[in-house]
């Protein structure tokens, strides 16, 4: 502003101008925030103008713990990420440490991986749609979802030990068989699954109001997807058939015949639609995973990278050694890098590993999918209105164990 | 006069795998130096080591050249190398989804060194390069947004650098009788206990009675 102006000049420029723009802060205690994520949104009226997240309130530093960790502790932490299906990021670790090793699971180790992963997909797509639904005022969908994820964790619980913290896909395999009887109980399951993703579409689908909150809202173009870094259901509900598990097929995922639902309009209720047909086809390729089961081991054979048997260690000094060695020392890993990807339920998870040649990784980044869908939250929501905000966060998956790492 | 032990024709190379074709390829459609190694790890990874300088030149080529369409920027992190004279490796994953295939690209810069910013050619790539600076101090030139996304508010350091150690600096509570958070420094229990398996049982060879056992070891040495 130039001083020098004489007052009265000054006077008839200046204008007030009222501007109904105001900053909210949404979040990090929110039930519609799926954790905790702190969005400051600058609202004209209830339009959404800029919508800026803060991230890492549950940043724990796990890329710096695991590279004090050897290779079998660093992937717990792998259920701690996008804790609503742990087991497909255990499997990318697993990928990751069994690719720079140079060696292969066996093939029942890979059935009962990909079956463990699909049951993820499943269990993460049931809390996604439900708790979603819960958030655009639906509450019936998340009290039938439960019940069906309840079912699924017990399954989790019988093969690993534990609801959530499996800890059950090792490098090298799993780390122990499935227990007799399992198999029976998860075709038991499914008998009955189909039948609920039917309930849930008719409880959603056609819902008059669930589309009004849904359709055409944070509508993405599939360019502006890949630009975006975009994966998983979010980027083929825009209209790109791109799906790892078909692309770039990894375990036993060629030997599976499964269909990869594509949307085209890319809005929040098409990303909805994709994940109720992923469910299905998780649902198709379990059913396969159970039929075509091979026997055999579940591990390697090689007691330098996998334990071996508690009866043997009671007989044999060298599987005792073996089985002191690997749980202090652990395996040293060849030096070198690899990128592994898996899709995992929210889209492609991937681990960049650093190995040293020592018995810890030397550098772990983890690659989450949702980190790159939020980023999209200000394109996806700007125009929209605030209760908008809230429908684009629930169809984004937003899991904040993964984001903030 | 010829030599009949001496080949007559050239050996045909091996054909190159579609990976190594593309590094090839990558590094033939830009000017020498650009690119100081290519490699295709354990023949399933493709890597490219490229200069800094020429980056934002070498990654619109990667994206707009349809022979490699590399439309997708999928992650950027740093590797943090202490001993050598350019600390930071800036590691950016890329995909194409047309051509179904993957390119690594590793520049190496040190701390004070900026690194052309990539946000202009990737719009995914703004949180990628604040995590790397946030973790690593590793500053994007051009990148318009380039705040802290990870540690707390008011974080001081960089703490994926390996001199950072594991436990921090500062600890926070909350404080019943201020009614407020307070930040402290770190005080342990117990010592940080970090083991050495670096130097195992193969440090005593000459145990007495032993000898049978470690021969083969001794004698290669």
């Amino acid at each position: 502003m130039s001083t020098s102006t004489p007052e009265t000049a000054a006077a008839s420029e200046t204008r007030t101008v009222e501007y109904d723009s105001h900053t909210i802060n949404f979040g990090p205690q929110h039930p519609a925030a799926h954790g905790v994520l702190r969005l400051i949104l600058e609202l004209k009226g209830e339009v959404v103008e800029r919508a800026d997240p803060h991230i890492g309130l549950l940043h724990r530093g796990t890329e710096k713990l695991i590279e004090h960790k050897t290779y079998l502790q660093a992937l717990p932490y792998f259920d701690r990420l996008d804790y609503v299906a742990p087991m497909a990021q255990e499997h990318a670790f697993a990928i990751a440490t069994e690719r720079l090793l140079g060696v292969e699971a066996p093939l029942r180790a890979q059935y009962i991986r990909v079956m463990f992963a699909e049951i993820s997909r499943i269990l993460n797509h049931i809390l996604n749609i439900t708790t979603y639904a819960l958030d655009v005022g639906a509450t019936t969908p998340s009290l039938w979802g439960f019940e069906q994820r309840e079912i699924l964790l017990e399954v989790y619980e019988a093969a690993s030990g534990s609801h959530y913290h499996a800890n059950y896909v090792r490098p090298g395999g799993v780390a122990k068989d499935l227990p007799p009887g399992l198999l029976e109980k998860i075709s038991l399951w499914a008998d009955q699954f189909p039948k609920f993703v039917d309930d849930i579409e008719r409880l959603l689908t056609g819902n008059r109001i669930f589309k009004q909150r849904t359709v055409d809202i944070g509508i993405m173009t599939a360019e502006q997807a890949m630009e975006w870094g975009f994966s998983g259901p979010c980027i083929r509900a825009s209209g790109a058939a791109w799906d790892l598990r078909r692309s770039q097929p990894y375990d036993i995922y060629d030997q599976l015949d499964f269909e990869v639902p594509v949307g085209s309009h890319g809005d929040c209720y098409e990303r909805y639609l994709v994940r109720v047909a992923e469910m299905r086809e998780s649902h198709k390729m379990i059913r396969q995973c159970i039929a075509q089961m091979p026997g055999g081991p579940v591990k390697l054979a090689d007691n330098k990278i996998t334990p071996p048997k508690r009866g043997e260690m009671k007989r044999s000094m060298e599987a005792l050694i073996h089985h002191f060695k690997l749980y202090t020392e652990g395996y040293h890993v060849p030096e070198g890098s690899t990128y592994s990807v898996v899709e995992a339920p929210k889209g492609e998870f991937g681990v960049y590993l650093v190995a040293d040649g020592t018995n810890k990784p030397y550098r772990c980044h983890i690659r989450a999918p949702g980190f790159a869908h939020l980023q999209a939250m200000e394109v996806l929501s700007k125009g929209h209105m605030l209760a908008d905000a809230v429908s684009v966060i629930g169809s984004l998956d937003i899991v904040f164990g993964e984001i903030d790492r | 006069m010829a030599d009949e032990t001496l080949p007559t024709e050239i050996a045909e190379p091996a054909p190159l795998t579609a990976l190594e074709q593309l590094v090839a390829d990558v590094i033939a459609a830009v000017p020498a130096g650009v690119i100081a190694s290519g490699r295709v790890v354990r023949g399933a990874e493709a890597e490219i080591f490229a200069a800094r300088d020429a980056l934002p030149a070498l990654m619109t080529m990667l994206r707009d050249d349809p022979r490699f369409a590399f439309n997708q920027c999928v992650d950027l992190c740093g590797v943090d190398w202490p001993g050598r004279a350019e600390r930071f490796e800036v590691v950016y994953n890329l995909l194409s989804l047309q051509l179904n295939h993957r390119l690594r690209v590793v520049i190496t810069t040190d701390a004070a060194t900026p690194v052309p910013s990539v946000v202009s050619i990737w719009a995914s790539a703004t949180w990628y390069e604040r995590e790397a600076w946030d973790m690593y101090g590793i500053v994007f030139e051009g990148q318009p947004d380039l705040r802290r996304i990870l540690t707390d508010y008011g974080f001081e350091g960089h703490p994926l650098r390996k001199d950072f150690p594991l436990t921090g600096f500062v600890e926070v509570r909350y404080d019943p009788e201020r009614q407020a958070v307070v930040y402290e420094p770190v005080k342990l229990q117990q010592d940080f206990r970090n083991f050495d398996f670096l130097s195992p049982w193969e440090g005593m060879t000459t145990l007495p009675g032993d000898e049978k056992v470690h021969l083969n070891r001794i004698t290669r040495e």
